[in-house]
Parts: C-alpha cells; sequence; structure tokens
C-alpha cells in the first residue's frame, strides 16, 4: 500500500501542469496569472501542482478591498499599543478595532470611536461581495451550476445579518461585533446572555441541529466512500450514472444498519441543504433577537417549552460548605 | 561491533521482533499506569457542591488536593487571637493609662486595649501602629477602626450571612500594611481611542486579564450603576444607549463584574445563577442574595469609607493613573475563598470590633 501513504489523496502526479480547458474564446486563459510549480508538501493535502491563478477583476477588487480592511483593523490595534511591536504581539488576541458606542446610534462617528470601524467595514463588505461575485463569474465561465455561489450566499447572510441588517434594524451600530479574537467571543457570549439565552432561540436550536448535521453526514459520507474505494467508489460520478457494486454496498451498508439510505447523487444535495441551512437558519435566529425578540428564556416560557425543575436552589439542600472543604467541627 | 556469529545468526534467523516489542510496551505500559493508579489514587480526582436541582447542571468543582488544604491564613489568625480578658469592674480604661487611644477604644479596660493594640500591630503588619499621631497610618487606622465595626454590625447580613464569622483587620490585610487585591481606576486603557474602544481589549487586574471592559468595578462597586442587563418581558422595544436599554457593551460590562466575583469566591457561575435563566430571581441561589447585599456593602465602604481617605495618603499610596484612594471590592476579603478564611470565625475573640456599642465580653 506504498502508493497511499499520504493524508487524503493518492499518489502525486507530478509532471507537465495542467492548463484547463478554455472553451469561452480564449478569455480565461488570458486572464489565468502565474507560472504553475509543483510542491511535494501540499501534494500531501491535495493537488500538488500550484498556479496558475485567475484573479480576474473581482479578485484584484476583493483582495485590494480585502486588505485595506486588514489593514485598517491591524493599524487600529497597534495604534491602541502605543505603536509597540512587542505589546501588540502581547496583546494581539486581546486588541479590537471596535464598532462605535451605543450614543452614536447609525449615524458616523468619530474615526477614533467607531468611525474607523465602519470604515474599514465598507472596505470588508467590498470585499465579500466582489468573492462572492466571483464565484459566479467563474462558475459561469466554467459553464457550471452555480451551487458554491448560492452556499457561499447563504454565509454572506449571515454576515450581513451580524453586521449590516440587524445594526440597522436595532437603530445602533454598536450591535455589530467587533474585529478581534477574543473580543468577537466576548461578543457573541453577552449578546446571548443579553438576550436572554439564546439556546432558547428555535432558529439557534435549527442551526445547531444543521451544523451537527453538516458534520455528521460528512463523516459518514467521507468514511462511506472511502470504504467502497476498493471497488471503485471513489469514482462517485461514475457510480451515480452507472451504479456498480461500490454504491449497491454503500447502500446496503446503510440501509442494513439504519433502514434507510441516500443515493450515490442525493448524499451530496443532503450534505449542501444542511451546509446552507446552519447560517440561513443562523441568521434568522440573529435577525429577530432584539427586533422581534428581547428575552428568549421568557420567549421559551411562554410558549412552553421551557421546563422547570424540582429541587432547592442553594448547596444547603445537598450538604455543607464545611463538609465540602473537610472542615467541620 | 557484535561478533560474527551473532550477526550471522540474526541474517539466517529473521525475526520480526517490532510487533511483539510493540505489544509488550503497549500492555507494559498499561499495567505500570495502572499500578501507579491504584497505588497512588488518581491524582486529578474531583469533588463537587451541588447547588441546584438535579438536571439543571449546577455545581462547584474542585480538585481533591486543592480541597484537602486548608487556606494558609487561617494559621496565620490562630496564632494572633487571644481570648478577652473578661473585665470584673473597676479597671482602669485606656483612655486613661495610655496615650493615643483610637477614638472609640478610650473605654476599653487597658488589658484589653493593650490585647487588641498588639493584635492590630500584628495583623496590619505596622510594628508602631498608632504610636505616631502625626502619621497618615494613624488618621487611616482610626477610619478603619470604625468601617470594621460597620462592616461587622451594619453588614451582618452579608458578612455572618452563613454563620458568625464576622471581620477584623486581618479579613483584609493578612499581615500586610496594605491589603492585598484593592483596586485602583484604570481607564481609559487606551490613548489613541474614545468612548467603548478604550475601556476594554486590555489584559488588566480590573478586567480579570480577559478582553471585557476594564471599568466594571468603578462602574457598579463605585458608582452604584445598575448591574442587570436584561428585559423581563419577552419583547421591549428600545434603541441600544437610549432610554435605558441595555447594549451588548453593558452586558460585557456586567460579564466582567461576574467574571471578578466568581474568581474573588473562587467559585462558577452556578454557584449564585441557573446559567439558563440569569437574570430570574425565582432560578437563583441564597448566595445570589448574600452577593447582592455584598454588591451593596462594598459601594457604601468605598463610597463612606475609602474614598474619602483620598487625602491623607501619601503619593506613592494612590493609584497609578487617576491618583486616586485604593478600594475594596471582594477579593479584598475573600482572596479567592467562599468564606473568607474559609469560614472561620474571626470575631468572637474581639467584642470590641463587633459592635460601636460597649463591648460585649459575655458577663
Amino acid at each position: 500500500m506504498a502508493e497511499y501513504q499520504n493524508i487524503f489523496t493518492q499518489v502525486q502526479v507530478q509532471g507537465t501542469p495542467e492548463m484547463g480547458m478554455d472553451d469561452t474564446g480564449g478569455r480565461l486563459l488570458a486572464e489565468r496569472a502565474g507560472t504553475p510549480f509543483y510542491s511535494k508538501l501540499v501534494g500531501w493535502f491535495g493537488n500538488a501542482q500550484i498556479g496558475p491563478i485567475n484573479f480576474g477583476m473581482l479578485g484584484l477588487v476583493s483582495l485590494g478591498s480585502g486588505f485595506m480592511w486588514f489593514f485598517i483593523v491591524g493599524l487600529n490595534m497597534l495604534a491602541q499599543v502605543g505603536w509597540s511591536l512587542p505589546e501588540f504581539l502581547r496583546q494581539l488576541f486581546w486588541l479590537a478595532l471596535e464598532p462605535p458606542g451605543p450614543e452614536h446610534g447609525l449615524s458616523m462617528p468619530p474615526l477614533n470611536d467607531g468611525g474607523w470601524y465602519i470604515i474599514s467595514s465598507f472596505f470588508l463588505l467590498v470585499a465579500v461581495l466582489a468573492w462572492w461575485a466571483r464565484t459566479y463569474q467563474l462558475a459561469a465561465s466554467h459553464k457550471m451550476g452555480k451551487h458554491v455561489f448560492w452556499a457561499f450566499g447563504s454565509a454572506i447572510w449571515l454576515f450581513l445579518v451580524l453586521g449590516l441588517f440587524r445594526p440597522i434594524l436595532m437603530g445602533s451600530w454598536s450591535e455589530a461585533v467587533p474585529y478581534g479574537i477574543f473580543p468577537h467571543l466576548d461578543w457573541t457570549t453577552a449578546f446571548s446572555i443579553r438576550y436572554g439565552n439564546l439556546y432558547y432561540n428555535p432558529f439557534h436550536c435549527l442551526s445547531i441541529v444543521f451544523l451537527y448535521g453538516s458534520v455528521l453526514l460528512f463523516a459518514m459520507h467521507g468514511a462511506t466512500i472511502l470504504a467502497v474505494t476498493r471497488y471503485g467508489g471513489d469514482r462517485e460520478l461514475e457510480q451515480i450514472v452507472d451504479r456498480g457494486t461500490a454504491s449497491e454496498r454503500a447502500a446496503l451498508f446503510w440501509r442494513w444498519t439504519m433502514g434507510f439510505n441516500a443515493t450515490m447523487e442525493g448524499i451530496h444535495r443532503w450534505a449542501w441543504w444542511f451546509a446552507v441551512l446552519t447560517p440561513i437558519t443562523g441568521g434568522i435566529g440573529i435577525l429577530l433577537t432584539g427586533t422581534v425578540v428581547d428575552n428568549w428564556f421568557i420567549w421559551a416560557q411562554e410558549h412552553h417549552f421551557a421546563p422547570m425543575y424540582d429541587g432547592s436552589y442553594g448547596y444547603e439542600a445537598y450538604g455543607s460548605y464545611e463538609a465540602f472543604i473537610g472542615r467541620e467541627e | 561491533m557484535f561478533p560474527k556469529w551473532f550477526s550471522k545468526w540474526n541474517r539466517d534467523n529473521p525475526t520480526n521482533i517490532y510487533g511483539p516489542a510493540i505489544a509488550f510496551g503497549v500492555v507494559g505500559s498499561a499495567v505500570f499506569a495502572a499500578t501507579i493508579l491504584v497505588a497512588w489514587g488518581q491524582p486529578f480526582s474531583t469533588d463537587s457542591l451541588q447547588t441546584g436541582p438535579r438536571g439543571a447542571g449546577m455545581s462547584v468543582p474542585e480538585f481533591e488536593a486543592d480541597l484537602a488544604k486548608a487556606d494558609p491564613s487561617i494559621a496565620g489568625f490562630l496564632a494572633s487571637t487571644s481570648d478577652p480578658v473578661v473585665p470584673q469592674g473597676g479597671e482602669q480604661t485606656a483612655g486613661r493609662a495610655r496615650d493615643n487611644v483610637p477614638p472609640g477604644l478610650e473605654d476599653l479596660t487597658v488589658e484589653n486595649y493593650d490585647r487588641l493594640l498588639a493584635a492590630m500591630r500584628e495583623w496590619t503588619g505596622i510594628p508602631d501602629l498608632f504610636d505616631d499621631p502625626e502619621s497618615y497610618q494613624t488618621s487611616v487606622g482610626h477610619v478603619m477602626i470604625g468601617m470594621t465595626r460597620t462592616i461587622n454590625e451594619g453588614w451582618d447580613i452579608h458578612v455572618n450571612a452563613n454563620k458568625e464569622v464576622g471581620v477584623t483587620c486581618y479579613t483584609c490585610h493578612r499581615g500586610e500594611p496594605v491589603p492585598s487585591d484593592v483596586w485602583f481606576k484604570t481607564g481609559p486603557v487606551t490613548a489613541s481611542t474614545e468612548g467603548w474602544s478604550s475601556n476594554q481589549n486590555r489584559v488588566t487586574m480590573q478586567s480579570q486579564y480577559t478582553s471585557l471592559p476594564s471599568d466594571a468595578l468603578e462602574k457598579y462597586l463605585l458608582d452604584g450603576e445598575r448591574i442587570g442587563v436584561h428585559d423581563l418581558e419577552s419583547r421591549v422595544a428600545g434603541v441600544p444607549g437610549e432610554d435605558g436599554y441595555p447594549g451588548i457593551q453593558q452586558a460585557e460590562r456586567t460579564y466582567a463584574l461576574m467574571n471578578y466575583v466568581s474568581n474573588s469566591l473562587g467559585v462558577n457561575c452556578v454557584f449564585c445563577h441557573n446559567t439558563r435563566a440569569f437574570y430570574d430571581g425565582s432560578q437563583v441561589t441564597p448566595q445570589w442574595a448574600t452577593e447582592s447585599l455584598g454588591i451593596q456593602m462594598v459601594l457604601e465602604l468605598n463610597n463612606d469609607y475609602l474614598v474619602p481617605l483620598q487625602s491623607m495618603y501619601p503619593e506613592d499610596r494612590l493609584g497609578p493613573v487617576h491618583e486616586d484612594a485604593p478600594k475594596l471590592a471582594c477579593k479584598t476579603c475573600h482572596k479567592g475563598y467562599q468564606q473568607p478564611l474559609q469560614g472561620t470565625n474571626v470575631i468572637e475573640d474581639w467584642p470590641e470590633l463587633a459592635t460601636s456599642d460597649a463591648p460585649d465580653y459575655g458577663n
């Protein structure tokens, strides 16, 4: 099995770089940049060929705009530690570019109190949307379906809800998420606590279902295909149109295990919808929070799905502090 | 290196030694680990204190190794305390027999005053406490005696919530002139920003080394701002920052305070709250009420006793940023324990500090 000693892929093939087809009148080849080369290291994880890459105008706009966001955030962080690189590295995970304070509402705040945040967010918006358009453009160039475009769109929906739609509905940019490692995690916790526990938000529940479901489906599908690779099951497209023993065995395995099996083609729709519904439902949940519901726990009580527990509160009912620390008189 | 016959024999008798070696190594290590665990016990075993209904996941876990160790400060207190000398009537009073007696202690008997003075000097680590009437330590000390009595008398409901424990100078000072875990105002933490950008995202003691706001102690334990951020109906119209509708920022500041409280007491959220509904008064433990009283107590002590001392202190005792007086909060007494000195009764020997009236010696 020497040829299988890599992480995910098969034998590394290195030869004349594959330039790909160009059936749209030469535009794609013309916009491809960089001389392709091979990397053994990269080959351990995927295709060993690096490049060429098609940036296109949208790609360049996206990268340029994205770097603007990145530098604005970074330079703001650097300014906060007095332009000290050691302090910047030491406090990197704590630092953030914060949205404006609540007192500024939806107005343009001073640069040092959220103004830079608004400017950098604009660049981030342009970068993300340009990259989104690029996924459409490249799919169209290759005469592909637009599945990647729509899937990325579902992630962008959640991104826009967090940073644009919800702050506008709330009437304040202060509701947006800070750009920082720990600070955005603080925001997440504080958001849940502020609105009475997001776990009682049914759309949050759905989002978790689809997230964990995606993980489960991914593992089941990956394992199934790897398990029937010896019968040619890794050639999934062929198996879809011309079912062979690999598909038969994979289907029987799941039908005998749980009474139901997806089809060779349908499993990919299962996976796509689970993945796409994760941010769609999550975004709905966030959008409703503070705009339609302000305390999810009370909302859950009103809708009779927050159970009450029998039993006392306080350790006195279950033991004593003195016994716990071993200092009983 | 090896003799020829050895190498030849090995060549002629090829044997896979790796399989057995790995098997032996794995089984041997497992047996060794199991033996050690059985002989020495599980080093990370934990015990937990249940604090709420089963099913709610409410408990405070601790390592058994930590629980086995008593707070080392307890021994220090026990070494410094002494039984009161019960007055039989007719003793000289301290006010007549001694110089520089702090106000409020003049009527003690000389024996008890000397006993108390010696203990206070040991508790505060100031060997000549009250000797020099000009020293700032004397003036501060006078206020501190009053504060100690206020805590014992006026805040009995917090301090003695579980049983009689009381406080003395030692509860905070622990033998040091400046108690550990006092705090100063620290904001703004950045010079290049304004507003909410300037009070958070820095590693400070006040933020408990998180990126949460560093001004929580100042806002809640000095200015007395409202801590709760929840709406008590499922829908409340409002815009963040207007008419008291709290934003995410207020929630983060509250979270910073709660981090401070839990670290100060060595407990977690569920010591007081059922975390599914932090705000809900019907799902909190009795400790939540004790803690709420503690917050009121800290507010009063900071504003009535400690902040007014600002002008008395020398410069090197003031805060590094705002030159403010040192202030107290939960950790100044609790020092990481659920009850200071793990619930040691420090007041029973010191009726002189328990009340501003005549001490009750039980006679």
